[in-house]
């Protein structure tokens, strides 16, 4: 007869297996961060003070108001965008979400003259700029993100193409203002963080800050989402309704941080992917305010070392491109292995 | 009631679901059997509202599918695809518990775990819950998505090839697992099944496809016939009646063609 061997070791299921996440790790790594944030702040506020007192820390303040803004909305906006693609390599930026913002302001100095549009309430402006990116963004869905969900280097190749474009089109539509004129109008792109408009950092404040109490009381919601568009579907999540409207929160998220700095290719990728790695969950109640956190410490940081090692030579943007752009660059490479 | 009246999808010019009606009553376990590409998942994808119908409407307890919202609609009916692929990872635990959401909205209360726990145990994942599921074999994924759409606790449950993975022990208890959802649990289960001996055992009504179509509707000993399965299959196979019913020897047999598959081949492929 067939003889059953009935003394085999069963394998340990759980040997070396890597368990879930842990809450107690994330908020820990949270805390820690935060603590980051503070203390860079801290450093920037009152490093080598000179001169008045008063007038310093206030230009600092504002300073350091618009990179935390601007952090914190790059950070949510990637991982935002992150969970409504599928992947975490593409980013609002890499699909060309701030060059369209540029070209909005591009083409709009042209068809009303620089100044007409430089004169006109920043407040105003900037919200029409918003609303016009939110239907960038909406369009985006129907045409590509929807259809190619599964499909990365599509999409990335679709994001490529319309970076350029809007790239091109700025550059074209530039050379037909005043070179006089498209000077004082680079000026506003191209901002620095020591000349951030306050009335601009008013109202983006108060935008991101709605924008993040909305965000916050749907974490769950996004949770369900990051698992894919059938699995959200079957569990009742409206997705066509929900991206939308993610996508809408990441166009604003975004149109915030270009008005006040422009372009910063890298910033969101590296900081949302830093953000996974360290508290190691998807879920939004964690890495949402990792990545702002994140985003902040790495903005202050670069500032910083920019005015103290290199004396205003270059600019933060450029610092974070270099450093982010290689990271992604490893990013490709690790995904194409996988 | 699951009601599928009309219902047809297209892609481009192939008709993949064609006007398919098909009474689901309350209660009950029902297969649905056929080929590959008959239109099995994608039907159950329409019901599901995982896919937009082209024609037709659907309605489960007289809410349309494609009208009600969301969340209403998840905690009547709970779907499982045939692939299931997550873009993040997480814990068998973890993905249980999501099948609570439209329930909970994400905080989950002692009800709620109660579910999870269950699911859990009937799926025998207890052992394995913390672990993660990327780090699983396909079987073991497999039940996980299973438990998820149990811990769902809806009256009506699409589960497409849930056996697909599962070992002999794992596909035997998830059957029993189905049939008490539909005698304990007064639930509604709609399953795709490839063994149509396993359909004939464990289900109340067996739903047969080819090309789009409902081509035979009935209980198990009406449709694991030799003739109805000749023409399911385009497969002669021969049946046997035994105490536990009919059983389909479709296996160590020479394949024949009944009715010229062969021109419907080449026609598919067109
Ligand atoms: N997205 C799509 N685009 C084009 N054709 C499709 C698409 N999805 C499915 N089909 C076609 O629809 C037909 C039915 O597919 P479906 O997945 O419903 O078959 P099935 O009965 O579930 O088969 P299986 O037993 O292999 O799971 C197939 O011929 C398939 O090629
Ligand atoms: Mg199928």
């Amino acid at each position: 007869m067939l003889q059953l061997r009935d003394d085999l070791d069963r394998p340990v299921a759980d040997r070396d297996a890597d368990h879930g996440f842990s809450p107690r790790h994330a908020a820990l790594v949270l805390a820690v961060l935060a603590a980051l944030a503070v203390a860079a702040i801290a450093v920037f506020m009152t490093y080598d003070l000179r001169g008045s007192l008063a007038f310093a820390l206030e230009l600092r303040a504002k300073k350091v108001a618009g990179m935390a803004l601007v952090g914190t909305a790059l950070g949510v906006a990637t991982v935002l965008f992150h969970t409504v693609s599928g992947n975490r390599i593409l980013t609002p930026s890499l699909m060309g979400f701030d060059n369209l913002y540029l070209l909005i302001q591009t083409g709009a100095a042209f068809t009303f003259g620089t100044f007409a549009f430089l004169s006109v309430d920043v407040r105003l402006r900037f919200g029409l700029e918003v609303v016009v990116m939110m239907g960038f963004a909406l369009a985006l869905h129907r045409l590509f993100l929807g259809r190619a969900r599964d499909d990365v280097v599509a999409l990335l190749l679709v994001g490529v193409v319309l970076g350029g474009m809007f790239a091109s089109l700025t550059d074209l539509v530039a050379r037909l203002i005043d070179p006089n004129e498209y000077v004082t109008l680079q000026d506003q792109f191209f901002a620095s963080f020591a000349t951030v408009d306050e009335e601009l950092l008013g109202v983006s404040a108060l935008a991101v800050g709605a924008v993040l109490v909305y965000v916050w009381r749907r974490t769950a919601r996004l949770d369900v989402l990051a698992l894919g568009r059938d699995t959200a579907v079957g569990l009742g999540v409206d997705h066509t309704r929900t991206v939308d409207r993610v996508l809408m929160v990441v166009a604003l998220l975004v149109s915030v941080a270009t008005a006040l700095v422009g372009p910063i290719t890298f910033l969101g990728l590296l900081v949302s992917n830093l953000a996974y790695r360290l508290v190691g969950t998807f879920r939004h109640r964690w890495t949402l305010p990792s990545a702002a956190l994140a985003g902040v410490v790495a903005l202050i940081g670069a500032q910083f070392a920019i005015e103290e090692y290199f004396a205003f030579e270059t600019r933060a943007s450029i610092v974070i491109s270099f450093i982010g752009g290689t990271y992604f660059i490893i990013l490709l490479l690790r995904e194409a292995r996988t | 009631m699951i009601d599928i009246d009309g219902i047809t999808k297209r892609y481009g010019k192939a008709t993949v679901v064609d006007r398919v009606n098909l009474q689901i009553p309350r209660g009950g376990v029902v297969s649905l059997i056929g080929a590959n590409g008959a239109g099995k998942s994608t039907l159950l994808s329409m019901v599901g509202r995982l896919l937009e119908p082209c024609d037709g409407r659907i309605t489960v307890d007289g809410h349309d599918v494609q009208a009600t919202p969301g969340p209403e609609l998840a905690r009547r009916l709970s779907v499982l695809r045939q692939e299931n692929h997550l873009p993040v990872r997480l814990a068998v635990g973890e993905l249980v518990a999501f099948g609570r959401f439209p329930h909970s909205g994400g905080r989950l209360s002692t009800r709620d775990h109660d579910h999870i726990d269950r699911a859990i145990a009937h799926l025998d994942l207890g052992p394995m819950a913390h672990r993660r599921l990327d780090q699983l074999s396909g079987g073991q994924r497999q039940r996980a998505f299973i438990a998820m759409v149990l811990a769902q606790d809806t009256d009506y449950v699409l589960l497409d090839e849930p056996l697909n993975t599962l070992d002999m022990r794992h596909a035997a208890q998830t059957m029993d697992t189905i049939r008490r959802m539909a005698d304990d649990l007064d639930k509604t289960v709609v399953v795709v099944l490839h063994d149509v001996n396993v359909a004939a055992h464990h289900s109340d009504r067996i739903v047969a496809m080819k090309h789009g179509r409902v081509v035979a509707d009935g209980s198990p000993s009406e449709v694991v016939d030799r003739d109805v399965l000749r023409h399911v299959f385009d497969l002669d196979v021969p049946v046997s009646h035994t105490d536990a019913g009919p059983v389909a020897m479709h296996f160590g047999r020479a394949c024949t063609s009944g009715d010229a598959p062969l021109a419907s081949r080449t026609g598919e492929f067109r």
